[in-house]
C-alpha cells in the first residue's frame, strides 16, 4: 500500500443493539481517501447494518463517526446534509421504479444539488455513456438487467459526487454472469479516486482490488488487514474456516 | 412486438396445417357463443313478456311516453349530480391524500394529529353516509350562522359526501404509501432527499400507481352516491324523477334515472378494469410496480 491520503471515515468504538441484541459491539474502523475498505463475513455478522450507521439510517448505541474530521454521530448534525455526502448502493430495489433509468440520476442532481434540468440532463447522459447504457436512458428499470439495474444505481450515487461510497452486496443478488460487469465498475471507481466502503461475498474481488479488509464475526472484528496479507496468511482460526468455507462454495458452483 | 414476429422465412407444412385447424376451431367457437346467446335472449324475452301481469309491470316502469317527457327534467337534474360528482371528487383526493399523509408523520410531535386522524377515519367510516348528510345538509342551516348565508342544499351535499368519503380514500392512500418497497424511500433518503421530497419525488408518485384501483371502485361508489343529495332537496336527477313520477303517477322516471346512472358508471368501471389488468400484467412481468 503506497502512502496514505487524509481520512475520510473513521469509526471508533461503534455499538449498535436492536431492542437486547448487539448486533455490532465495538468496531473501530479507518478509511482513507481514494481506498476501497472490504467488510466480508457471513450473513448476520453485521456487515449491513454498519453501513447503514455510517449512512445515519440506523442511530447508533455508543461510539463515535467522523467523516472528514467531523462527528456526523452527534444528534445535532444535519442527517440530510451528511447523507448528501455519502452515497449508498444496496442489493436491490435500489432504482425508483417509476423513473426512466436517466431520470432516477436528474431526480437528485435537481432536487439536492439543484442543477438545472438541462444540466442534469448533460450529466446523467455523460454518466451513463460510461457504463455503455446511455441508449437506455428512456427506459424504465423493469427492462434492464439486474447487473445494468446496479450499475445505474451505482452511478447515480456517484453522480452526486460523494465524499464516500457504500456499497452494500451489490453483487449478491445478481445472476453470476451480471457480477462481472458491476465489479468492472467498481474497479473504474477506483481507478478515479472514489472512497469505497463495501460488504462483499466476492472474496476474489476483494483481494484483487481492496486496500483493506475487515472480516467480521458476531458484531465484532476478527482480523483485518491490507487484502494480500489477509487472504494469502490470515492468522485467526475463525477466519480461516471463514474463508475455506466459502471458497469451497465457490468451488462447487 | 418482434419478439412475436414469426421466424424468417415461408413457414413449414405442419405449421400450416395447425394454422388451419386452431383457425377453423375458432371460427367454430365464436358461431356456437353466437347462437347461444341470441337463442337464450328470445327464450327469455318471450317467457318475460308471456309472464301473467307483464302488461302491468310494463305499464309502471317501461312506459315509453313517460320516459320521453321524464327525459329532460331528470337529464337537467344529472347535470347537477355530475357537477357534485366533479367537486365531491377533487375535494376528496385532496382531503384524503392530507389525512393520509398526516397519519404516516413519525415524529412525537404529531402524535396528536396522527391520533386525530384515526379517531376521524374510524368515525366516518362507520356512520352511515344518510346520517351524516342530514347532519351537515339540515344540522349547519339549522344553526342560523348569519356569516354563512344560505348556503345551496348541493353544496351542504357535497361536504357530507367529501367528509364521508375521504375517510376511505386516505385508508387507500395509507395502504399504497405504506406498499412501496421500503428500500425505495431508503434509496431516497441516502441520495440526501428530505423526508418530504423523498414523499413527494418517490414515494407518492409509485403509491399513487398501486391505488389506481381501490381509488377507481370509490370513484364508482361516489358516482352512484352524489343521488343521495336529493334527501336534502337539491333538485339533482332523482330528485327530478321523483317529482315526475308524482306527477305522472308512473316509476318510469326511476328507472330512467336510474339508467342514467348505470350508463355514468359503465366507463368507469371498464377503465377500472383495464387499469387493474394493465397493472397486473406489468408485476407478472417482472416490474417493481
Amino acid at each position: 500500500m503506497s502512502e496514505l491520503g487524509p481520512m475520510i471515515l473513521n469509526v471508533k468504538g461503534l455499538h449498535k443493539s436492536f431492542e437486547d441484541k448487539d448486533v455490532l459491539k465495538g468496531i473501530d474502523l479507518e478509511l482513507y481517501r481514494g481506498q476501497i475498505v472490504a467488510l466480508i463475513g457471513s450473513s448476520g455478522s453485521g456487515k449491513s447494518t454498519l453501513l447503514r450507521c455510517v449512512n445515519l439510517l440506523e442511530e447508533i448505541s455508543d461510539g463515535q463517526i467522523f467523516l472528514n474530521d467531523e462527528d456526523i454521530s452527534e444528534p445535532t448534525i444535519n442527517q440530510d446534509e451528511v447523507r448528501r455526502q455519502i452515497g449508498l448502493v444496496f442489493q436491490a430495489y435500489n432504482l425508483f421504479a417509476h423513473l426512466s433509468i436517466e431520470e432516477n440520476i436528474t431526480l437528485a442532481l435537481r432536487h439536492v444539488k439543484g442543477l438545472s434540468t438541462a444540466e442534469a440532463k448533460a450529466k446523467a447522459l455523460a454518466l451513463l455513456d460510461r457504463i455503455g447504457l446511455a441508449d437506455k436512458a428512456d427506459e424504465y428499470p423493469d427492462k434492464l438487467s439486474g447487473g445494468q439495474q446496479q450499475r445505474t444505481a451505482i452511478m447515480r450515487a456517484v453522480a452526486l459526487e460523494p465524499t464516500l461510497l457504500l456499497l452494500d452486496e451489490v453483487t449478491s443478488a445478481l445472476d453470476p454472469e451480471l457480477v462481472g460487469e458491476v465489479l468492472e465498475l467498481i474497479r473504474d471507481l477506483k481507478a478515479g479516486g472514489t472512497s469505497i466502503l463495501m460488504a462483499t461475498h466476492e472474496l476474489t474481488f476483494a483481494r484483487d482490488v481492496a486496500d483493506w479488509v475487515v472480516f467480521l464475526d458476531g458484531g465484532v472484528i476478527i482480523e483485518e488487514g491490507p487484502a494480500k496479507e489477509f487472504f494469502g496468511n490470515p492468522q485467526n482460526p475463525r477466519t480461516i474456516e471463514f474463508l475455506q468455507r466459502l471458497r469451497r462454495r465457490a468451488g462447487d458452483a | 412486438m418482434s419478439n412475436t414476429k414469426a421466424r424468417q422465412g415461408q413457414p413449414s407444412e405442419i405449421e400450416l396445417n395447425r394454422r388451419a385447424f386452431r383457425k377453423s376451431r375458432k371460427q367454430k367457437s365464436t358461431l356456437v357463443a353466437v347462437l347461444s346467446t341470441i337463442g337464450f335472449a328470445i327464450v327469455a324475452w318471450l317467457s318475460l313478456v308471456n309472464t301473467p301481469g307483464w302488461d302491468r309491470v310494463q305499464q309502471s316502469f317501461f312506459d315509453y311516453d313517460t320516459a320521453v317527457k321524464a327525459l329532460p327534467h331528470v337529464l337537467d337534474g344529472l347535470l347537477l349530480n355530475l357537477r357534485v360528482l366533479f367537486f365531491s371528487a377533487i375535494g376528496v383526493l385532496v382531503f384524503g391524500l392530507a389525512l393520509a399523509l398526516l397519519r404516516t408523520l413519525r415524529a412525537p410531535i404529531f402524535t396528536p394529529i396522527r391520533l386525530l386522524v384515526r379517531g376521524y377515519v374510524d368515525l366516518f367510516r362507520g356512520l352511515p353516509l344518510i346520517i351524516v348528510l342530514y347532519l351537515v345538509g339540515f344540522g349547519i342551516p339549522g344553526l342560523r350562522l348569519e356569516f354563512l348565508g344560505r348556503i345551496p342544499a348541493e353544496v351542504l351535499g357535497t361536504t357530507a359526501l367529501i367528509l364521508t368519503y375521504s375517510a376511505y380514500v386516505a385508508e387507500v392512500f395509507r395502504a399504497g404509501i405504506e406498499a412501496v418497497h421500503p428500500s425505495q424511500r431508503l434509496a431516497a433518503r441516502s441520495l440526501g432527499l428530505t423526508y418530504a421530497q423523498s414523499m413527494r419525488l418517490v414515494v407518492l408518485p409509485q403509491a399513487f400507481r398501486k391505488v389506481a384501483p381501490p381509488l377507481m371502485n370509490d370513484f364508482v361508489s361516489l358516482q352512484k352516491d352524489v343521488g343521495l343529495i336529493s334527501v336534502l332537496g337539491a333538485v339533482d336527477a332523482v330528485r327530478g324523477a321523483q317529482i315526475e313520477v308524482a306527477h305522472f303517477a308512473n316509476f318510469t322516471p326511476y328507472v330512467i334515472a336510474g339508467l342514467l346512472f348505470v350508463l355514468l358508471a359503465i366507463p368507469t368501471v371498464r377503465l377500472a378494469d383495464y387499469v387493474t389488468g394493465r397493472l397486473a400484467k406489468r408485476e407478472q412481468a417482472g416490474g417493481v410496480l
